[in-house]
């Protein structure tokens, strides 16, 4: 996998200027993603999951803006991009799909216009070619009758279809990056199923790599190679999907794992994690965790930077000064 | 749709019943045609003949369904003063009113979406603020005064532009029109632009605030992850939402406007309906009255429709529910 590097996030800085004040949405973000992998974004809600997304998809809107940090597609800079490149980009080397289909598609158009000018916004095929991918690219996402479809109005399609739709016009292109934002989290269970299977089957045929947002960590477990964990618009703990889920080694990761009802015995009581995610605006000093964290000592008052944990080879990290994972014995 | 058809021209048909009542009664309070319109040096009998010759002394009633035969058979009664058939007159002065309402209409339109799609883009701007301070005048000063405002300017200090009437007129498939000759403009801008200012204010407000609101949907930020142009995102997928609700408004409005011409022609001496309506109230000229409002009503049913029917071809979701219906 190594030298098969895709996307190479470091120290992002996404701020929010508001008249309350500023708001650090996304504040020293750093990771990796190679191609073909999948990565998980998980946190709880407002801990910077979307806008880490907008940053890479260059759709922060004012009064947001990244104010620091570098993103780089196959080597190449997003961060300071002019305008016109970066809309080159989006929806073509890199796309994304949002979390409520009942939203995403635009209710007065006919779904055949929205998926051409997807694929004409970046090449110069015609008319008719577009509308052929297009209906192959329903035909991909299991959609049937794509003929009549395409002629449908959004209105016309369930939540599930929709989304399906939404899947499509995203891999239109064939992009090398997919960001999925909680695409099955407004769906009924078994919808959510079907898409998340879909989803991956797409992806992995196509070779692109994806980053899945979602606040539920039972839903990356079956479908990421690695997990980032945000918290309050950092990452707190990042490695393998499998060695975050056998043995989390932030606090945090450990009460989300917790609060999960499927990985708990029946009967037992699920434990949430004490307390409210804090204020951007005010995080306290030191460990933004610490006011909820059951580990929490004096050393937590200076914030923790991100240290490896583990077997040096697992490429665990983790932001914390008591991790439940030993820290990485560094050789002399 | 042949049931909605149905359905709706019973509608309309109710309404012109009920507003015909309302109408015929509220003009017979307002005052006795008789003092105006009758020589007050004439004697008794002449004065009893001239009260019968107009129908005045039957019963309020009896007028009503004298109005009502003459009305199914398009029959609005007969002017006082003019003596010619209300409808007539009414119909005469009407195409001077129509071209004074729609060349307004088409001014508040045109100025109107694109100034506030901007103010809706950048309302923090320099010119989205200044664009909104322009709307509030707009709907804060009185049509008349502005109207004053203009001929001083326009007419008295400049003497740019001729401040009464509608100029020489072209006849265009038989309707007398300004708008073809220089001199038909120069005598339609100023009225046409103070009978907009009202619509312009209301248009941008409308067109900003839905601007605004598109721009946080969804759709919009899906449509920008697709890569597409800015142009493409807002005169597309932003416009074609917004402008739902903005045809519907300007359809619904566009019956005001010709309603609320009479301020507009008043001030400009603009020989319309509104003008007409002016006279007849001063003269008591019932059956012109009456008729006016009847004909303001049916213009504004037929616009009604005009509009949903619109409404319906713009918004598709609007078509499934009456196709389900
Ligand atoms: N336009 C804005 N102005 C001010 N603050 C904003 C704005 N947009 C986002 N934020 C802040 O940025 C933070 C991160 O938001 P983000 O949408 O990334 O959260 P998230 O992790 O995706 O949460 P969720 O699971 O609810 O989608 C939030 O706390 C929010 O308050
Ligand atoms: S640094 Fe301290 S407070 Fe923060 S998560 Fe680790 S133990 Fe808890
Ligand atoms: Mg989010």
């Amino acid at each position: 996998m190594r030298g098969n590097l895709l996307l190479a996030v470091d120290g992002l800085r996404t701020h929010f200027f508001t008249r309350a004040g500023v708001v650090k949405a996304v504040d020293d973000v750093s990771f990796k993603l190679n191609r073909g992998e999948v990565l998980g974004l998980v946190g709880e809600s407002g801990s910077g999951k979307s806008i880490t997304g907008y940053s890479i998809m260059g759709l922060v809107d004012p009064p947001g803006r990244i104010v620091g940090g570098s993103i780089r597609l196959s080597g190449r800079e997003l961060v300071g991009l002019p305008q016109e490149a970066m809309r080159a980009l989006r929806g073509n080397r890199v796309a994304m799909i949002f979390q409520d289909p009942m939203m995403t598609l635009n209710p007065v158009m006919r779904i055949d216009r929205q998926m051409t000018e997807a694929i004409l916004a970046h090449a110069d095929a015609g008319e008719a070619a577009a509308r052929a991918r297009a209906r192959d690219a329903l035909v991909a996402v299991g959609i049937p009758s794509p003929d009549e479809r395409l002629a449908a109005y959004p209105h016309q399609f369930s939540g599930g279809m929709r989304q399906r739709v939404a899947i499509a016009i995203a891999l239109l292109n064939r992009p090398d990056l997919i960001i999925a934002d909680e695409p099955t989290t407004a769906l009924d269970v078994t919808i959510q199923g079907q898409i998340l299977y879909e989803m991956q089957k797409l992806t992995r045929d196509s070779g692109a790599s994806l980053i899945w947002i979602t606040h539920d960590l039972s839903v990356v477990a079956g479908l990421a190679d690695r997990i980032a964990v945000m918290y309050a618009g950092r990452i707190v703990e990042q490695g393998s999907c499998a060695d975050v889920l056998a043995a989390p080694a932030h606090p945090y990761t450990q009460g989300l794992l917790d609060s999960v009802p499927s990985r708990n015995p029946r009967g037992a009581r699920l434990r949430q994690i004490p307390g409210m995610a804090p204020s951007l605006m005010a995080l306290p000093e030191g460990c933004a965790f610490r006011d909820r964290c059951p580990r929490a000592g004096r050393a937590c008052a200076i914030a923790p930077e991100m240290e490896a944990v583990g077997a040096a080879e697992a490429g665990r990290a983790v932001r914390c000064h008591h991790p439940l994972v030993p820290h990485t014995v560094e050789d002399a | 749709m042949s049931v909605y058809v149905v359905r709706r021209t019973l509608q309309a048909l109710l309404v012109l019943f009920v507003m015909s009542v309302l109408v015929f009664a509220g003009v017979y309070a307002v005052g006795n045609p008789v003092d105006i319109l009758i020589n007050p040096m004439a004697d008794q009998i002449e004065r009893e003949q001239a009260i019968a010759a107009l129908g005045l002394d039957k019963p309020l009633w009896e007028q009503y369904t004298t109005f009502i035969e003459g009305a199914v058979t398009g029959d609005l009664g007969r002017s006082f003063v003019h003596a010619a058939p209300a409808l007539g007159l009414i119909l005469e002065r009407m195409p001077a009113t129509l071209e004074l309402a729609s060349a307004a209409m088409l001014i508040a339109v045109l100025l109107g979406i694109p100034l506030g799609l901007w103010a809706g883009l950048k309302p923090h701007s320099f010119a989205g603020r200044s664009i909104m301070a322009g709307s509030i005048l707009g709907f804060s000063l009185p049509t008349f005064w502005v109207g004053l405002m203009l001929i001083m300017v326009f007419s008295v200090m400049l003497g740019w532009l001729p401040s009464n009437g509608r100029g020489p007129t072209v006849e265009l498939l038989g309707v007398p029109v300004s708008f073809l000759s220089l001199e038909g403009w120069r005598h339609l801008a100023m009225p046409a632009t103070n009978l907009a200012l009202f619509k312009l204010a209301l248009l941008i407000r409308l067109t900003r605030a839905g601007t605004r609101e598109a721009l946080l949907q969804d759709y919009v930020k899906f449509a920008r992850a697709k890569g597409l142009s800015n142009a493409r995102v807002i005169l597309v997928h932003v416009l074609r939402n917004i402008l739902i609700p903005i045809v519907t408004v300007i359809g619904l409005e566009f019956g005001s406007v010709i309603a609320f011409a009479i301020v507009t022609e008043s001030v400009f001496a603009w020989p319309g309906m509104g003008k007409l309506l002016i006279d007849s109230i001063n003269l008591l000229d019932r059956p012109v009255i009456v008729a006016y409002l009847m004909v303001i009503v049916t213009i504004f049913i037929v616009i009604n429709l005009l509009v949903d029917l619109l409404y319906s071809v713009l918004d598709p979701r609007v078509r499934l529910a009456e196709a389900k219906g």
